[in-house]
């Protein structure tokens, strides 16, 4: 390769793929917490969350990123959490989200 | 003498209705276009939600049309209907007192999306072709392996400018959560990703049969249509959508992809209404007098709806209809004959 | 390739008596492409095609980089067709698929908004004193190739066949978007599976790839490809193309827009700078060609009349797989033998020694 500055590179896909990303983290979480396969993507829990109203923190949209094995980002984004429980509360499925934002942490933390 | 009623349709509509006319004492003629009973019922396999095989309710409703003597013309088809009776295409005349149109459905052709490939690659196939493996008692890939990555599209040939059908066909999303698990109950391993717009449960016990894939079986829902389907160099199939829930694009190459089809109103309803001056709605179906007290009515006295003729249903809203549509007839026929 | 829908989607192609509208872009690129397109039709098939110097750019660039008003495209559409009636033609046929997209959105929004058309009538008169008069057809030039496609095979001297093996050529075709995506209906086969160079390519002995990656966009994209700092969508879109065909091995990639023809050429020598990777069975590219070079090479044109030499991929290798005969020292020579000049040697060039790429085939 000649080093040759065309002033851009390939963009990168922002497409989530399935067949390249490592489901192995997602399957564990999901073997582990099968009801959270149970959302239904009404949004309760981010409209609930108080970070989320003060951070771009959105546990909806974090938790099925990380089903389609999006890690990226996750550990970070899932500390502005503070577990005050609320989404809990509020989930319609009555999924146990603070139990599972702590399996997705313990899950996650090497990512 | 008995009053007399041809039921244009021998699908469950318009057999149920036969067997409650003619336990109220009224002569039903049954014409069917295709050279049995039954209708399309009889290609699927379970019905929702309950999994009963779909044999466990035809074949009772057949061996009573069979053992009550009800006339069926088989094999022949209707060109123009009227309170008196009907003609049909060999141009002879049914006379009847009523007549019930129970023509019900036409399939959506999945080859008209032509970006599914239906009918191109060999690993796309309809719900329908999917429920007629399962009868055959052996669900395969094209080259005879087991899929390990099965792709569900829900709203094929519904909800969709593009092919003219904008109307939700309601029955493809619970049949959806059903297959999704029946394949789950086949192949274990496998993965299964159901792709909705919205996830209609409308009826009793969709809900939590919905629920149950999601969670006791693993089925992936991702909430985007898929946009286009290609043949990979190994016969997968490359499938593209937005997993609007996350807000980003998706790919993914799976084994197998089943079109959810919708239910179409028939080629020749505008035909037959014209015949007999009856409304067609904007859907395709027939359009009933009123939707709340003249269901099974149409704007002409003594011709009646059974049916998925009027709207998309299912089975058992069909059933129980066709149970309105005979006690209407009755009524009708009783007032008309004892008043005169 | 198997293919059931195409035959739904015919539109009526005139058969002779054309009004030749050219693209402004391939000139620069692909100048014998042209001039292979008209005496192809006028010399070889006798037809009656009028290549009028008096018609301008259709300014379909301008206009989809938002420097060239929709009055004044549709004003410039309006005396193109006025040219043609003037010059006693009524099949109005454009070289390039930018502009095809563009007659045919102009069309259309005139149907569909009367008034624009009156507007445009108006400015026409005033501006050049001409009458607005519509086309009787409309096609875009490979359509017409198409359509003659069966005469041309008839007149074959080359087909599209491994001379070596025996084997068909194995073509990957590529369709500008603007060809069929905007209006299906005006695209032979409609959007899905176009025919169009399909047809070609089967009538003269090839066979089709069907890869997944085959609807998808060049990424030409005009504001892409003219602002530096977007270039890079513009060429990961010909990177998803060129990695999704690859495992395929085509012989040759044909299209039939002037951007798509362009870039999926071009950007293979950026692939290869910018990630080490080259295409094609032996990593020296995959050539790429208008459907008026491919039917050069069968009807037997000097490749370099072809203008071939352009190409920023080698196209030599394919040339001794179709048994095609040439002047390896006059690939640079132009008309009347004068030296035109020879490009820097790179990876995507037959000759380059050095092997440090990854090939993706």
């Amino acid at each position: 390769m000649r080093n040759i500055n065309f002033g851009y590179g390939i963009s990168r896909p922002r497409a989530i793929d399935i067949d390249n990303n490592d489901l192995r983290k997602s399957n564990a979480i999901i073997a582990e917490m099968p009801e959270l396969q149970a959302c239904i993507g009404c949004g309760s829990c981010t409209a609930s969350c108080t970070a989320g109203n003060l951070t771009e923190f959105n546990f909806r949209r974090l938790h099925t990123a990380v089903r389609r094995g999006e890690y990226k980002g996750a550990y970070e984004d899932i500390n502005k959490c503070m577990l005050c429980g609320k989404c809990r509360l509020v989930c319609p499925r009555g999924i146990n989200t603070r139990a599972l934002i702590m399996l997705i942490k313990r899950k996650l933390g090497d990512f | 003498m008995a009053k007399r009623v041809v039921i244009v349709g021998g699908g469950p509509a318009g057999m149920q209705t036969a067997l409650e006319l003619k336990a109220r004492g009224i002569e039903p003629i049954i014409v069917e276009r295709d050279v049995e009973l039954g209708g399309k019922v009889r290609d699927w396999h379970k019905l929702f939600p309950s999994f009963t095989p779909a044999s466990d309710v035809l074949d009772p409703i057949i061996r009573g049309v069979k053992s009550a003597k009800i006339r069926c013309f088989l094999g022949q088809e209707v060109r123009a209907i009227a309170p008196d009776g009907v003609t049909l295409r060999s141009e002879e005349r049914i006379h009847a007192d009523a007549v019930v149109v129970a023509t019900g459905f036409t399939l959506f052709d999945a080859h008209r999306k032509q970006e599914y490939g239906y009918g191109l690659y060999s690993n796309v196939i309809t719900s329908v072709d999917l429920e007629r493996m399962m009868n055959n008692g052996r669900v395969t890939l094209a080259d005879g392996s087991e899929p390990r990555r099965i792709a569900i599209l829900h709203c094929v040939g519904s909800r969709d400018e593009k092919v003219c059908q904008r109307h939700c066909s309601k029955v493809c999303c619970i049949t959806g959560v059903k297959q999704a698990i029946e394949l789950k109950q086949m192949f274990p391993t496998a993965d299964v990703f159901n792709f909705y717009m919205d996830i209609r449960m409308f009826g009793a016990g969709y809900e939590e049969l919905y629920r149950e894939a999601q969670q006791r079986y693993n089925v992936h829902f991702v909430r985007g249509r898929i946009s286009e389907a290609a043949q990979t160099i190994n016969d997968r199939i490359q499938i593209k959508a937005e997993d609007t829930l996350t807000g980003r694009p998706l790919r993914m190459t799976v084994d197998m992809l089943v079109l959810l089809v919708g239910m179409n109103g028939n080629r020749d309803n505008e035909s037959l209404a014209a015949s007999a001056s009856l409304n067609i709605a904007p859907n395709g179906f027939f359009e009933p007098k009123d939707s709340f007290r003249g269901a099974v009515c149409s704007q002409r006295e003594g011709i009646f709806f059974a049916g998925a003729a009027t709207a998309p249903k299912s089975l058992a809203d069909t059933l129980a209809e066709a149970s309105m549509t005979a006690s209407t007839v009755a009524e009708y026929l009783n007032h008309k004959y004892n008043t005169r | 390739m198997r293919r059931a829908s195409w035959q739904e989607y015919q539109k009526d192609i005139a058969d002779d008596k054309y009004y030749y509208a050219r693209s402004c872009i391939r000139q620069n690129f692909f100048p014998g492409s042209e001039k292979a397109f008209l005496d192809i039709l006028g010399k070889d098939l006798g037809i009656d095609i009028f290549d009028d110097p008096l018609h301008t750019s259709c300014t379909g660039i301008g206009y989809h980089s938002d420097v060239v008003p929709l009055e004044t495209i549709m004003t410039v559409v309006a005396r193109q067709f006025a040219l043609m009636a003037e010059a006693g033609y009524e099949n109005f046929i454009s070289s390039c698929i930018t502009s095809f997209g563009i007659y045919n959105e102009v069309l259309a929004t005139w149907e569909e908004f009367p008034e624009t058309k009156e507007r445009t009538r108006r400015y026409l008169k005033e501006a050049t004193g001409r009458e607005l008069v519509l086309p009787r057809s409309i096609a875009h030039t490979s359509d017409i190739m198409f359509h003659h496609r069966r005469a041309i095979a008839q007149r074959a001297k080359h087909r599209l066949v491994n001379v070596h093996t025996g084997e068909p050529l194995r073509v990957v075709e590529h369709i500008g978007c603007h060809y069929a995506k905007i209006f299906p209906k005006s695209g032979i086969g409609g959007s899905e599976f176009p025919y169009v160079l399909a047809g070609m390519i089967e009538a003269w002995g090839g066979d089709v790839v069907d890869y997944p990656e085959r609807r998808h966009c060049c990424g030409f994209g005009f504001r892409n490809y003219l602002v530096q700092a977007n270039r890079g969508y513009s060429i990961a879109n010909s990177h998803k193309k060129l990695e999704s065909m690859a495992p395929y091995r085509p012989d040759f990639i044909v299209a039939n827009c002037p951007g798509c023809a362009m870039f999926l050429d071009k950007w293979q020598y950026a692939i290869a700078e910018m990630e080490g990777t080259t295409y094609g069975a032996d990593g020296r590219g995959i050539p790429v060609l208008t459907y008026e070079e491919m039917a050069g090479l069968v009807l037997g044109y000097d490749p370099w009349e072809l203008g071939m030499q352009m190409h920023q991929v080698d196209v030599e290798p394919l040339l001794d797989k179709m048994g095609v005969a040439y002047d390896r020292e006059a690939k640079y020579l132009g008309r009347g033998g004068k030296y035109i000049g020879k490009p820097a040697k790179v990876a995507v060039n037959c000759d380059e020694e050095r092997r440090i790429y990854q090939i993706k085939r």
